[in-house]
């Protein structure tokens, strides 16, 4: 099974929605298995409807809960939870959106007063869509741990692919270089990086590839929305050249888009992004099919001789 | 006073407002910070430019080995709950990535076998912007080492830097996960910016009920507000959701953004569009 994530760093490139193409060009020829890892706003199954044949519970983690009447208000587990999640007043109370279960306060109390609870962190499902199976998860409301979720997505979609003989799985990341991206990546075989030509998205490619080349995972570029910019389109090609990384399609900027999204349909419905998006996804199979040879890795960048700061002590 | 500005959707116009509002409270002479704490991928020094005072490391607290006092009894790996210390009877694994930096380990050690070191995670910058009237921006940012997991530590970090002037404008990162609850755990408004799109009004929805969960107060600005349809505005409507501006899709204001320049600063337009909130925030600031 062959793995495509698609990234962005920049948020509001266009990733889901090109994704979303991507896998309804895909479905010609044999059906997709589609997973959403950006688990906390998760948007792909707005473009792909069906029917979710299958709803589970994601348990992460756990709560410290105090009792209130063994507690003798010592205070001492206030003073050492560093989450800040503990306050001591007329009772003690855990707050549970800042506890992170780690059990300092359990370890520190006296009177043995803390218990724990099992976190419900959100839920995945499973969908039918007219492009194959998708695999999505909706974060519960104010809810860490999102790189976790993410990994369960990413096993989900690997077992489905491998239940129905499917071949190809594509991976909608979450935005940003962290956790929940890393996550995203893990066993991938191609990241296709959507980009748009800004300073902000020059910047933020720029960190996606340096993380790329970290985990040494081949990259190609896609640029939305090329003719806003035909400098910044040129500095971003030099980019991605420079970093080893194939620009495999350039596509225009129309104010049909968003409204065809709105309309519930994918960029693929508008004719000048059709042709430029169906040649890109050509370059993308050809990519997949000989991204065996992963590029090594290359040595570390870090700064050096900067004062430190630390939360320590 | 502390304003949050989020989004739940990246790429919603959350820096354009953020930086926008800096400039044009600056411009009226009061003392303003912005916050770049999108720290996986900070954008607000590409408009603002600022003159850079102070570049430090940072590092959280993860644990290490001191000496050789370890008896291999295995409670510091019983106590993780992150999976960061396998003990085997001859030596202990430590694997910092999946610390929380709760510091739970070193009190759950017998021997006083560990203790803590910092572990560098990215950088916090300080320094100053200024408008074109040469009225001072304070401006604060973090950014994160690239293959670096966690970025809580680092916002909160950056967060415990701020030295309030007035009004503190804080560029949140998209989602609404544990990075952004940090920011607005802390914050007296969240400004929530999205677009009236099916996923700018999906986004938007999680972040609501994020912000309501903190028991935070909201308003809304709909960027590209011409570019969508009205759902966005019902909902507000319906969960009784101020919308301090809309902003209409306009040309000037994307050639702004790809110049790096900041989009108050060539547009009249948007000035009069974001001044109520501008006033809003300097009314309850100076309360």
């Amino acid at each position: 099974v062959k793995q495509l994530v698609v990234i962005s760093g920049k948020g509001g490139t266009g990733k889901t929605s090109i994704l979303a193409s991507l896998a309804y060009l895909s479905a010609w020829e044999s059906p997709v298995v589609t997973a959403d890892c950006d688990v906390d706003a998760a948007n792909l199954a707005l473009l792909l409807p069906g029917e979710e044949i299958r709803t589970e519970a994601f348990w992460s983690g756990r709560r410290a809960r105090i009792d209130a009447d063994s507690c003798i208000f010592c205070g001492l587990c206030a003073e050492r939870c560093r989450a800040a999640a503990i306050r001591i007043g007329d009772s003690a109370v855990v707050d549970p959106l800042a506890c992170e279960g780690c059990g300092v306060c359990a370890l520190v109390c006296p009177v043995e007063a803390v218990s724990f609870v099992d976190n419900q962190a959100g839920v995945w499902m499973e969908r039918r869509t007219s492009s194959g199976p998708l695999v999505h998860a909706a974060l519960g409301i104010a809810q860490d741990n999102s790189g976790k979720l993410v990994a369960q997505v990413r096993q989900e979609a690997r077992a489905v692919a491998e239940r129905e003989g499917i071949e190809l799985i594509l991976v909608d990341g979450p935005p940003g270089i962290g956790c929940p991206v890393h996550a995203s990546l893990t066993g991938c075989d191609l990241a296709l990086v959507v980009t748009e030509p800004t300073p902000s998205g020059e910047h933020d490619l720029q960190r996606v590839l340096a993380l790329l080349d970290h985990f040494a995972l081949p990259a190609a570029v896609l640029i939305n929305k090329h003719d806003l910019s035909p400098e910044f389109t040129a500095r971003i090609e030099a980019l991605a050249g420079r970093a080893g990384a194939e620009v495999v399609g350039k596509l225009p900027f129309s104010a049909e888009v968003p409204r065809a999204l709105a309309r519930g349909e994918l960029p693929l419905a508008v004719e000048s992004v059709a042709a430029p998006l169906t040649e890109a996804w050509k370059q993308i199979i050809a990519l997949l099919s000989t991204s065996e040879g992963r590029r090594k890795r290359a040595p570390g960048a870090e700064e050096e001789g900067a004062r430190v700061w630390t939360d320590t002590g | 006073m502390r304003v949050a500005v989020a989004s739940g959707k990246g790429g919603t116009g959350k820096t354009l407002v953020s930086t926008s509002l800096a400039w044009l409270l600056a411009q009226e002479g009061h003392p303003i910070a912005y916050v770049d704490a999108d720290v996986e991928e900070p954008n607000g020094h590409l408009f603002l430019h600022p003159e850079l005072s102070d570049c430090r490391r940072y590092a959280r607290p993860v644990p290490e080995l001191m000496g050789v006092t370890c008896s291999g009894c295995g409670e510091c790996q019983r106590f993780c709950q992150f999976n960061a210390i396998i003990a085997l009877p001859d030596r202990i694994m430590l694997f910092p990535e999946l610390c929380s930096s709760c510091g739970g380990c070193v009190l759950a050690c017998n021997e006083k076998a560990l203790g803590e070191k910092p572990q560098e995670i990215g950088n916090i910058e300080t320094g100053t912007a200024w408008t074109e009237g040469r009225h001072p921006i304070s401006f604060l940012a973090a950014t994160l080492d690239v293959g670096e997991a966690r970025a809580t530590p680092l916002i909160g970090g950056l967060l415990d830097r701020i030295e309030d002037p007035g009004i503190v404008l804080i560029d949140a990162p998209p989602g609404t996960s544990c990075n952004v609850m940090e920011i607005v755990r802390g914050a007296d408004l969240v400004v929530l910016v999205t677009e009236p799109t099916p996923f700018g009004l999906h986004d938007l929805v999680l972040a609501v009920e994020m912000t309501r969960a903190l028991e935070k107060p909201i308003t809304a600005v709909v960027n590209r507000s011409d570019l969508g349809d009205g759902d966005t505005r019902r909902y507000l409507e319906s969960q009784r959701i101020e919308m301090a501006a809309e902003i209409p899709f306009r040309p000037e204001l994307a050639e702004a953004y790809a110049n790096g320049r900041i989009a108050a600063d060539v547009s009249p337009e948007l000035r009069s569009l974001l001044w109520p909130l501008g006033r809003r925030l300097i009314e309850e600031a100076s309360s």
